[in-house]
C-alpha cells in the first residue's frame, strides 16, 4: 500500500466515523432526554458506558446527540462562512484596489475583536438562543480562509495564463469564473473542512458560557457546563467522556481535512 | 531615510484608529439591534407598569430610547473619547472601573500565559521543524494538533479536576481564598490561584505558535543557503542559530503579537471555570446580564489591545529588518 492510498483510507475513515457519530446521535435525540431516578448518578460500566447523570440520563446518548447537534451546526456555519470568505477573497483580488483595501480592513477588524467576544456580542444582538450561536459562528469564520484566497487570487493574476486570457479581451467576470474558480476550487474545498474544527469548538464554547442553546438541549457545551457543577463531588466522568469524544471528534475533522489536502495536491502525487 | 520611517508609522498608526472607530460601529450597531429593550431589561416589567406616562418618558429620554441610533452612537463616542464609559448596570459603578480592576486581574494571568507560550511555542516549532520527520518532530506535532483540538474550557476542567479535586494541590477558583479579608491576602495566595488558569491558557497558546513556526523553520530548512551552509559543513546546530533564526525571528514576532487576541479569547473560558474575577468573566457577566455599557467598553478595550499588538508588531518589523531599516519596503 503507497502512501496515497494510506491517506485515501485514513481519510475514508475519519469520514466514516463522523457521518456515524451524527447519524447515531440524531437517533438517540428521544433517548437522550429520558430521565430515570432509579439509575442516576451510575459511573461508566458495562450497561451505561459514559455512565449516567443526577438525572438519570444516559451520558452516552445525550453525548452523541450533543455532538451530532454541535457536528451539524458547525458544518452549516463553516459552509456558510467559507462562500463569504470565497466571495470576498475573489473580490478582493480581482475587483481592484479600493475593493481590496476595503475588505482587507474588514478582516482586519474582525480579527481584531477576539471570537469569543465577537460570537458573545452577536448572540446578544440576535437575542440569544439558536440563531445566535447559527449566524454568529456563521459570521465569524471567514476572515483568515478569505485572507488565502486572496493571496492565491493574486499569485494567480500574475501567472501567464491568465494574463493571455485577458489580453484574448475576456471579461474579468469570465476570466474570474472560467480560469480562476476551478484552479481555486480544492484549496477552498480543503479550507472548508478545516474550518468545521473550528466552528465546531466555538459552537461548544459559546454554548458553553450560556449564550447558545437553551439548557434542555443536550448540547456538548451544555453538558460540559453542567458537569462543572458536580466536578467537586468526584462525578468526573460526566466532564471526561464528552469530552474525550469532542476532542476525538475535532481531531477527526483536522485529520480529514488534512488527508484530503494530500490527496488533493498534485505535488504529492507520485507518494 | 527618516521620513519614510516616521510616514510608515503615522501610516499604521491612523490604520489602527481607523479599525478601532470602525469596531466602535459595528460593535455599537450589533448592541443596537438587540431585541432585548433597554428599559424593560434594565427597570424590570413590574416596575414599568406601575410607572406612570411622564415618569416613564423621563426614563426613555435618560436610556436616549427616542433618539435616532447615530445621535445615541454620538454621544456614547463622545462620551467615551472623554474617558466615559458609562455606567455598568450591574456592578453599579464606572465601566472604567469595572475594566481597571478585572483587567489588573486578568493581565497578569495574561502576561504570565504570553510569555510562556511565545517563547516555548517558539523552542519547540524550532526543533520540531529543524528535526523534520524524526520522532522527536511527530511528538511535538502530534502534542500541538492534539491542544489545537481541545476547547480550552475542557482542558481547564481536566486540569481542575486533576490538581484541585483529586490531588487537592491547588484551590478551585476565584483570585483570592474564600473568607480571608482583603488584607489578610497575601501575594502568594494571589499567585497559587493564579497557577491553574495561567497553566491552562499558556498550554493552549503553544499549539498555534509551535505548528506556525515549524512551517517557517522547515520552509527555511529548504532554501538553498541551508544547503550551501550544510554542504561547507556547518554543524546543524549552528545553522540554526546563524541561519534559521535570525530568518524566522520576523514571522515569529508577528505571531507573537497576534496571539494576544487568542489569548484573551481563551481567558474568556479559563477565567469562567476558575471562577477567576478577571475581564473575561466580566464580559461573560456582562453579554448574559444585558449590561450593554460594559459589553461595549470591554470590547473595544479588548480589541484595542489586539491592534496596538500589531501595531507594535509592524514597527519592531522596521526594527529588526535589516531592508525596513534602510528604508525599503516589504509587501
Amino acid at each position: 500500500m503507497n502512501q496515497r492510498k494510506k491517506t485515501l483510507v485514513i481519510f475514508v475513515g475519519a469520514v466514516l466515523f463522523l457521518v456515524v457519530v451524527t447519524v447515531a446521535g440524531v437517533f438517540c435525540y428521544d433517548a437522550a432526554r429520558v430521565t430515570d431516578f432509579s439509575r442516576k448518578n451510575l459511573s461508566p460500566c458495562g450497561q451505561y458506558l459514559f455512565g449516567t447523570d443526577w438525572m438519570g440520563r444516559d451520558m452516552l446518548t445525550r453525548t452523541l446527540t450533543g455532538l451530532s447537534m454541535s457536528i451539524l451546526i458547525g458544518m452549516c456555519a463553516a459552509s456558510i462562512s467559507a462562500i463569504i470568505a470565497f466571495v470576498l477573497g475573489v473580490m478582493a483580488a480581482v475587483l481592484g484596489n479600493k475593493v481590496d483595501s476595503v475588505i482587507s480592513f474588514l478582516i482586519d477588524m474582525i480579527m481584531g475583536i477576539p471570537h469569543i467576544l465577537l460570537l458573545i456580542l452577536i448572540s446578544y444582538a440576535l437575542g440569544k438562543g439558536f440563531k445566535g450561536v447559527m449566524l454568529g459562528v456563521a459570521l465569524t469564520h471567514w476572515p483568515s480562509l478569505a485572507r488565502v484566497i486572496r493571496g492565491e487570487v493574486l499569485q494567480l493574476k500574475n501567472s501567464q495564463y491568465i494574463q493571455v486570457a485577458y489580453r484574448l479581451g475576456h471579461s474579468k467576470m469570465k476570466v474570474a469564473m472560467k480560469h480562476m474558480v476551478p484552479h481555486l476550487l480544492p484549496q477552498f474545498i480543503v479550507g472548508l473542512i478545516l474550518t468545521f474544527p473550528h466552528a465546531i469548538l466555538h459552537e461548544a464554547s459559546i454554548t458553553f458560557l450560556g449564550f447558545g442553546l437553551s439548557a434542555e438541549q443536550p448540547a456538548i457545551g451544555i453538558i460540559l457546563s453542567e458537569s462543572m457543577k458536580y466536578l467537586i463531588t468526584g462525578k468526573w466522568w460526566l466532564a471526561v467522556l464528552p469530552g474525550i469524544m469532542l476532542v476525538l471528534t475535532v481531531v477527526l475533522f483536522d485529520v480529514a481535512g488534512g488527508s484530503l489536502r494530500k490527496i488533493l495536491d498534485p505535488s504529492s502525487a507520485h507518494n | 531615510m527618516k521620513g519614510t520611517k516616521v510616514q510608515f508609522i503615522s501610516k499604521n498608526f491612523i490604520r489602527m484608529i481607523l479599525l478601532l472607530i470602525a469596531v466602535s460601529i459595528v460593535t455599537f450597531t450589533l448592541v443596537s439591534i438587540s431585541p432585548i429593550d433597554p428599559l424593560s431589561a434594565n427597570v424590570g416589567q413590574a416596575a414599568l407598569g406601575s410607572m406612570s406616562q411622564e415618569q416613564k418618558e423621563k426614563l426613555e429620554e435618560y436610556w436616549g430610547v427616542n433618539e435616532s441610533p447615530v445621535q445615541r452612537y454620538l454621544n456614547w463616542a463622545g462620551d467615551f473619547v472623554r474617558g466615559d464609559m458609562g455606567v455598568s448596570l450591574l456592578y453599579r459603578q464606572p465601566v472604567t472601573k469595572v475594566i481597571a480592576v478585572k483587567l489588573s486581574n486578568s493581565l497578569f494571568l495574561m502576561a504570565i500565559a504570553w510569555a510562556i507560550s511565545g517563547v516555548l511555542g517558539f523552542m519547540l516549532g524550532v526543533l520540531s521543524g529543524a528535526f523534520r520527520g524524526t520522532w522527536l518532530d511527530k511528538l511535538i506535532q502530534g502534542y500541538s494538533l492534539l491542544i489545537a483540538s481541545t476547547p480550552v474550557f475542557w482542558l481547564a476542567l481536566l486540569l481542575l479536576l486533576i490538581f484541585a479535586v483529586w490531588m487537592k494541590l491547588l484551590p478551585i477558583g476565584l483570585s483570592v481564598p474564600i473568607g480571608v479579608e482583603a488584607s489578610g491576602v497575601t501575594f502568594f495566595d494571589r499567585v497559587q490561584h493564579a497557577i491553574l488558569p495561567a497553566i491552562t491558557l499558556s498550554i493552549t497558546g503553544v499549539s498555534n505558535i509551535t505548528l506556525h513556526t515549524r512551517e517557517k523553520m522547515i520552509d527555511v530548512m529548504e532554501s538553498d543557503y541551508m544547503l550551501f551552509a550544510q554542504a561547507r559543513g556547518e554543524s546543524r546546530w549552528s545553522m540554526i542559530r546563524r541561519h534559521g533564526l535570525r530568518n524566522i525571528i520576523l514571522p515569529a514576532l508577528t505571531l507573537q503579537f497576534a496571539s494576544i487576541s487568542e489569548i484573551i479569547g481563551g481567558s474568556v473560558l479559563v477565567e469562567q471555570v476558575f471562577s477567576y474575577p478577571g475581564l473575561g468573566q466580566a464580559a461573560v457577566a456582562a453579554g448574559t446580564g444585558s449590561d450593554v455599557p460594559l459589553l461595549l467598553g470591554i470590547t473595544l478595550v479588548t480589541a484595542a489591545m489586539v491592534f496596538l499588538g500589531n501595531f507594535i508588531a509592524n514597527i519592531l518589523y522596521g526594527v529588526v529588518d535589516p531592508r525596513m531599516r534602510k528604508g525599503g519596503t516589504v509587501s
